[in-house]
This record gives C-alpha cells, structure tokens and sequence, in this order.
C-alpha cells in the first residue's frame, strides 16, 4: 500500500468503528423506555458525536499535510493554555509575561518545528522561556506570590505548548524507509492514546470494582486501567503496519504511550481536584475542556518522540 | 455605509471576544428570552458589556445597549464611533456638577423607546481586592421610573484577568457570564434597601460566592 492507501484505510477504519459506537449509542437511548433520561447514555453519545467532530478535524489537517498538522496542534496549545492558565494565580503584573506566552513563545515553537530546528524547539521552553518569563514578570516588581506565579506559568508552557509540540515534531524525524510516512506515526500515537482512553472507560464502566486512586480521580478503577492498558497494546501491535516497527517493538511502545497517558491522567485530576474544577473547560461536549482531552497525549508525546528518534533515526 | 462598517466591526468584535475568552453563559436565574430588561453587573474591564453582548442571542442584541460614561467614551473619534456606532451606547455624564441632561432620564428614554440596557451599578471599574463596590443610587432611580421592567443580576467572571485596568492587549483566558434570577422594585422598598437587595442578588451568583458556601457545608 501506499502511503495515502494506509492513511485512508485507518481513516476508513476508524469511520467504521465510530459508526458502530453511534448505532450502539442510539440503540441504548432507544432502549430508554421511561421518560427519565439517562446520564450516562446522554454522555455517551455527546462523546461520540463530538469523536466525529474532532475526527474530522484531524483528517482535514492530515488532508493538508504537515503545515496543516503544525496549524492545528498550535491552535490547540492556544486553546490548552488558555485552560490552563484560567485555572492559575495570576496578577496583573504578569500581564506581559502571559501575552509574551500566548503571542511569542508559543507560535515560535511551532514555526521551530516546522523549520525543523530540532536543536532550537527542544531548549526554547526549557531555557529560554524558564529563564526569561520571571524576568519579564519582575520588570513589573511585584514579589506577592512571586514563586508561585512562575512555576505555574513555566508549567502551563512545558505541558499545553512544549510537550504538546511533540506531535506535530513526529514529522521532523528522519527515519530510514519511512520516507513520506510520517503522518501515520502521528496517528498512531493519537490513535493509541486516545484509543486507550476509551478501552479504559469501557473497561472502567463494564467490570471496574476496585478504584485505583479514589482521592485523586475517581472514575478511574484497576480493571479499566489494566483492561484498557493490555487491550490498547494488543491494539498498537495490531497497527504495526502503519508505522517503522515490527509488531513486537509496536506492541512495547504502544504499552509506554498507554502508561504515560494513563500516569499523565492522574497527574492532571489531582491539579484539577486541588482547583476545585471536574474539567479544564467545556469546550468539548461531553468531553470537557481541550485539556481535558490531550492530557493523555501530552505525557506520551514527548517520550514516544525521544524513543523513535534514538532508536529508528539515523 | 456607516451601518455596514458597524455591522462588520460587530460581528469581528464578537469573533474575537469568543478567540480570547472562549465564554459561556449560565443562564441560572432566568432564560435567554425575548424580553425588555435592564442588566446590572459587576465592572472591571471595558470588555464587560462586550462579554455580556456576544452571549446574548443576536436578534436580541440589537435591541440591547450598554450604559456608559460620556466623559470617557466621547474623547476620540475612534471611541466615541465605537461606542455610538457599534455598541450604540447610552451615554451618560458622570459628573455630578456639571450633568448637562439628566442620566436617569437618558435611560428610562431608551427603555421606553423599547431597549434593554446594560449597567454598572458600582460606576466604575473596581481595582480592589473586595468582589463588589457599594452600588451608585442611580439604578435604584432608575427602576423606580420603570418598575415594570425586570432586573437581572449578571456576574462577569475573569475577565479583570483578561484585561486588567490600563492594558490594550488582552490575555486569553476563559470567561463566564451568569445571569441570576430577575428581581423588581418593590412598592415600598427604600433606597437602601433596595440597593442592598441588588447587591446581594448580584453576590450570590459569583463563584467566588458559591465557592464559599461549598466549603461552609
């Protein structure tokens, strides 16, 4: 198959198991026979509708190719620190600091990776934005809450921009008989995480018992985590055709990615749950807020591009 | 010529104001509906009547026009086309000894000519760490002119973050607007009392006051 052929085939894939969750979803509200609606059912549904939606956004910038990609994963660090910083400590005198985060800092990442500046995106954040967001913040002096203020702006960029941007620098990587492929690797990361998400809701929702962390998350149970972790590496082996790895190797990173997302997860509750909020937003229905969709992805991302670019890159 | 130009700023203003604040209504006191009312809410950014404007339905909209202070809005020429052309303003002097015409009457004029309008009872932007200012009696004036027209409390969240006092640029954060239960004048209430009923009834639908009372539970 070509490289187009095996976009389109795990898109066709992808329609079709979106399909059977809708024909599934629409039957249990069917089966709803008193006028009482059901939560859960409700939010099945507005789940799987807005799948559609962000499917089919993904595959409009997939359709663009990499330009497209690097465009949608800024506009969803946009959207994702925005979040983020909603939920932090701000004072005025950050202002500056916040515009320079919104307007400089994260476009300059992303126009990085699309110049495939390996040597500059991985150090932008982590130096030069660390080092120079508090002095631009203290130009202002205004020491209340000084430390608390940096760390969460520095925090919010490392996650919604620096490690989200991990993504999109999948493209970058110079992979040997992987030429003009890269965007299944894209997939397949995506594909993976958030595939595990859902196996371990469903998981969860059909035999979770046991609550792995009832203080820091509770909807999320041992059997939805090891059921989803085990089914959704099962399911990356099952995709190693996509990408530059044998089913063994597809099967161990696919069980890393799913790791990360489920240990990024926690962290991102127990941030949500000392803030007082159950979501980063409402942006999308049924999902909540555009964090609360790539938390997973933002933990994995980073390491999954580190591993394929020692290993597989020249 | 000129309506289009305010109709294209209009609808520009609104796309941005969503781009930055991505806000959302809670309509918990009462619905969207079609009817005349006059809004009070908290003030702490000039984008206040923005955000209260992009959430209301847009036939609706039109028929809405914030309360402001001319001293501020009429010095320019981009300022006062924005404020009379776009947002089509009711512009009042907030200055006490030398009020050409009668602020009360700018407005309940405009409610008889079949406005809703939009203010700010605390007349100014509050910079202080208190959630509210003590309220001007000018709304209490107000609906004693028109107490058939309802007021609705609407407490604006975030957006003195979003754009504090003294900065152009706005911080994309996310921003909440909360419309509270309508209240009216009573037959006997007084100056006082009525104010602090308004204020009250303002209060109760902030987070922060609801925050508060989760904690007391």
């Amino acid at each position: 198959m070509t490289p187009q052929e095996q976009i389109f085939a795990l898109f066709a894939g992808i329609v079709g198991i979106l399909t059977v969750a809708t024909i599934t979803g629409q039957v249990l509200q069917r089966r709803q026979h008193d006028a009482q609606s059901n939560p859960v059912i409700e939010n099945l549904n507005a789940r799987i509708n807005s799948w559609w939606a962000m499917v089919i956004l993904v595959g409009i910038a997939f359709i663009c190719g990499k330009t497209g990609v690097i465009v949608l994963f800024a506009v969803l660090s946009f959207a994702a620190l925005r979040e983020f910083v909603t939920l932090t400590y701000t004072r005025p005198a950050d202002h500056w600091a916040l515009l320079i985060a919104f307007f400089a800092v994260l476009p300059l990442q992303y126009f990085l990776i699309w110049d495939e500046w390996y040597g500059l995106y991985t150090v932008l954040i982590p130096v030069y934005a660390f080092l120079f967001m508090p002095i631009i913040s203290i130009l202002r002096r205004d020491p209340q809450r000084f430390l608390e203020r940096v760390t969460e702006m520095q925090w919010g960029l490392m996650i919604c921009v620096f490690c989200l941007s991990h993504v999109p620098a999948l493209l970058t990587l110079d992979i040997p008989g992987y030429e003009g492929r890269h965007l299944l690797l894209i997939a397949f990361l995506i594909g993976i995480v958030q595939m595990s998400d859902v196996l371990q809701y469903i998981w969860g929702k059909l035999f979770g018992r046991h609550k792995i962390a009832p203080a820091v998350s509770p909807s999320k149970t041992i059997e939805g985590f090891a059921g989803g972790v085990l089914s959704a590496t099962v399911l990356g082996s099952g995709l190693w055709w996509i990408t530059p790895f044998n089913p063994w190797q597809a099967a161990c990173l696919a069980f890393v990615i799913t790791l990360m997302g489920f240990l990024g997860g926690l962290v991102m509750s127990a941030i949500k749950r000392d803030r007082g909020v159950k979501d980063w937003g409402s942006i999308i229905e049924g999902h909540g807020g555009i964090l609360d969709r790539l938390d997973s992805v933002v933990f994995a991302a980073p390491i999954f591009f580190h591993m394929v670019r020692y290993w597989w890159t020249v | 010529m000129t309506q289009i130009l305010a109709a294209l700023f209009t609808n520009v203003i609104i796309l941005l104001t969503r781009m930055t604040t991505a806000v959302q209504a809670h309509w918990i006191g009462c619905g969207p509906d079609p009817v005349q009312r006059i809004y009070y809410a908290n003030h702490a950014s000039h984008g206040d009547f923005v955000l209260i404007w992009t959430v209301l339905p847009p036939a609706y909209r039109k028929k809405t026009r914030p309360v402001a202070g001319a001293d501020y809005w009429l010095t320019g020429p981009i300022r006062s086309f924005v404020a009379i052309n776009i947002f089509r303003s009711v512009l009042i002097d907030r200055q006490k000894f030398q009020r050409g015409s009668d602020p009360i009457s700018l407005m309940s004029n405009a409610i008889d000519a079949g406005a809703s309008l939009i203010l700010f009872p605390e007349g100014t932007r509050n910079t202080t760490d208190t959630l509210l200012l003590p309220f001007k009696s000018g709304v209490y004036h107000l609906a004693r002119k028109c107490p058939e027209i309802e007021l609705v409390p609407v407490w604006l969240a975030n957006l003195n973050r979003v754009l504090p006092k003294g900065e152009i640029i706005p911080v994309p954060l996310l921003c909440t607007v909360t419309f509270g239960t309508p209240l009216k004048l009573q037959p006997d209430e007084t100056k006082i009392d009525f104010l602090a009923r308004a204020r009250k009834a303002l209060l109760s639908i902030s987070p922060e006051a609801s925050m508060e009372n989760e904690t007391s539970k």
